[in-house]
């Protein structure tokens, strides 16, 4: 009797596990297509690429596993390619210069606004909330008027200072500082302990989860940095690799496979290290104040 | 002690907001400023700018797109985001799996440009694998049809919005599930409540928070879609695909600086005003 009921429960558990993977299939294909492209000699995938070229009605054909493997792409791209570098770095420095000043911005408006209620302090954050939800059109405009007026236009500034501003960093911040209670602060004062001093030495190690996940949340986002730089930046070799990889024809799909991996794999480091703080972040990101 | 927590407070929040000033909020009022002028001279020039885009055809083209995109993407994103996650509670280990949904949140839209060609072009992956099932099915013959320059690029839109930002959701409401007390439901179970009952009277009541954030943050998003709009049709795709972000963005190359601001300041309020709005109701239900 009873083990029918588990026997019944464990088909019941398997058949929720089969259901949700199968979706999991439209996550991993593209992921190994890449993989698989990425790893082919060029005259294996130009056989498989032709009816992109031709107008027949022969399908698409392709191999998870070449006939062929080389890496020869890979070689070319990373050590005959300079301007692959260039477009890396552009990338990397982007990315580490909006979160390094996101830090030392968000982080203590932040703890200002979780700590410090004062008159005026949640208007005050109902604005950055609306501010935070404003698509980046809307303010797309009023951006290019700044930095044509500061003459930052087409120079990595452009892209940087407005991101550093962003308030969704506040926010997610604003959600980890907003769990420490406040008798630890209180305790603290009491012996003696400075603002600032409280600030470093308790608010940033005990919230520490959302500056985290603003900082794993922000990577994801600034690593894959389209519309800003493509009003702002004129000059291609400033340009960050999300927006290199489109300007590959399909004459180099090889390369262009390859240099897809290679943008890929810092976002799946941060991914796969981060993974409790994203899932922390858009937590954060949901909660009310 | 007031006076202290005020001095600290400017302390910490100034600098920021500074920057926030000189950014956003100053220029933001330029652009107000701008979308009343003309755009050579800058005289004044009442509500002629309005009633321009008003009267453009390819805004009301966009904004009719850009709506009918999230009035069907957003409803279909939260409910298959609810379902996904009501699985997902059942089981004890669930971490694998959430982290196949939230994948494709971190792959860079360039780097699936090329597979989404390959898939949707007249020759490509899904028309192969149409014509599979209709040959298996008997029912239709060989699929040509181009996905990507036709109407179906809609449809496409729709299905990487999902793909991608389905994680996002399932995290949402997995954190809004974990926030009913174990107790409301065992008590329901005692009084003889079945798992629809219990969903219906105990679970979704409990959710209405949680269904607001996720409304708002899925909207957001919802303007992200532009990456993969632009960089799989270009500036200029099939018309049904052609977006409010479409046209800020070609506006911008051809220097219309005064319709872009008539429009800025348009979308701005009625996006304000939407979630001023949501959240009013929300409030509403509260009490």
């Amino acid at each position: 009797m009873f083990t029918e009921i588990k026997i019944k429960r464990g088909i019941q558990k398997a058949g929720t596990v089969l259901i949700l993977l199968a979706p999991a299939l439209l996550v991993a294909l593209p992921v190994l297509i890449l993989l698989s492209g990425s790893l082919m000699d060029a005259w294996e995938l130009k056989g498989y690429l032709t009816t992109v070229f031709t107008d027949g009605n022969d399908f698409i054909r392709w191999k998870f596993l070449p006939d062929f493997p080389s890496f020869a792409n890979y070689k070319k791209l990373l050590f005959e390619t300079p301007q692959f570098f260039v477009l890396f770095w552009n990338s990397m420095k982007l990315v580490l210069c909006i979160l390094a000043g996101q830090l030392l911005m968000a982080v203590p408006a932040a703890w200002g606004f979780a700590v410090y209620q004062v008159k005026g302090s949640r208007i005050l954050f109902a604005l950055y909330v609306v501010l935070m939800l404003l698509p980046f059109q809307v303010t797309m405009l009023s951006s290019y008027l700044v930095l044509r007026n500061l003459a930052l236009l087409n120079s990595h500034l452009a892209i940087i200072l407005p991101a550093v501003f962003s308030t969704f960093p506040v926010f997610l911040s604003y959600g980890g500082f907003r769990g420490i209670p406040p008798q630890i602060l209180e305790a603290a004062r009491i012996d003696g302990a400075g603002e600032i001093t409280i600030f470093l030495r308790l608010g940033i190690p005990l919230g520490k989860s959302g500056l985290l996940s603003a900082m794993v949340l922000g990577f994801l986002e600034y690593w894959n940095l389209m519309e800003q730089p493509m009003a702002f930046l004129e000059d291609k070799a400033l340009w960050p690799l999300s927006m290199y990889l489109p300007e590959i024809t399909w004459g180099q799909a090889g390369f262009a496979f390859c240099a897809s991996v290679i943008t890929l794999v810092p976002a799946v480091f941060v991914f796969v290290l981060g993974q409790d703080y994203l899932e922390q972040g858009i937590i954060y990101s949901g909660l009310k104040e | 002690m007031l006076k202290k927590k005020r001095k600290f407070f400017y302390l910490f929040v100034f600098p920021g907001f500074a920057g926030i000033m000189v950014f956003v909020l100053l220029p933001f009022g330029d652009v107000v400023h701008r979308s009343f002028t003309t755009a050579v001279t800058g005289q004044f020039n009442g509500l002629k700018n309005y009633q321009a885009i008003f009267q453009n055809q390819a805004f009301v083209l966009a904004v009719g797109n850009t709506l009918k995109f999230t009035l069907v993407c957003i409803p279909l994103l939260v409910l298959l985001g609810f379902v996904t996650a009501l699985l997902l509670n059942t089981l004890k280990k669930k971490r694998w799996i959430k982290a196949v949904y939230l994948f494709p949140l971190a792959m860079p839209t360039a780097t699936i440009v090329m597979v989404w060609k390959m898939t949707f072009y007249k020759q490509g992956f899904l028309n192969l694998g149409l014509t599979w099932l209709g040959e298996q099915l008997g029912m239709w013959g060989e699929v040509h049809k181009d996905h990507l320059g036709t109407t179906a690029a809609f449809w496409v839109l729709v299905g990487s919005y999902i793909w991608k930002n389905i994680g996002y959701t399932v995290v949402l409401w997995l954190a809004g599930l974990m926030g009913i007390p174990e107790g409301l439901l065992e008590a329901a179970r005692v009084d003889g409540a079945g798992k629809w009952k219990s969903l219906w009277y105990i679970v979704l009541p409990n959710l209405k928070g949680s269904l607001y954030t996720i409304v708002i943050l899925s909207f957001l998003n919802s303007f992200k879609i532009y990456r993969e709009a632009y960089l799989t049709a270009g500036a200029y795709p099939d018309k049904s695909i052609y977006l409010l972000q479409h046209l800020f963005n070609n506006w911008f190359v051809n220097l219309e600086l005064d319709k872009m601001a008539a429009a800025a300041v348009c979308t701005g309020g009625v996006l304000l005003a939407a979630i001023l709005g949501l959240q009013r109701l929300w409030d509403k239900n509260e009490r």
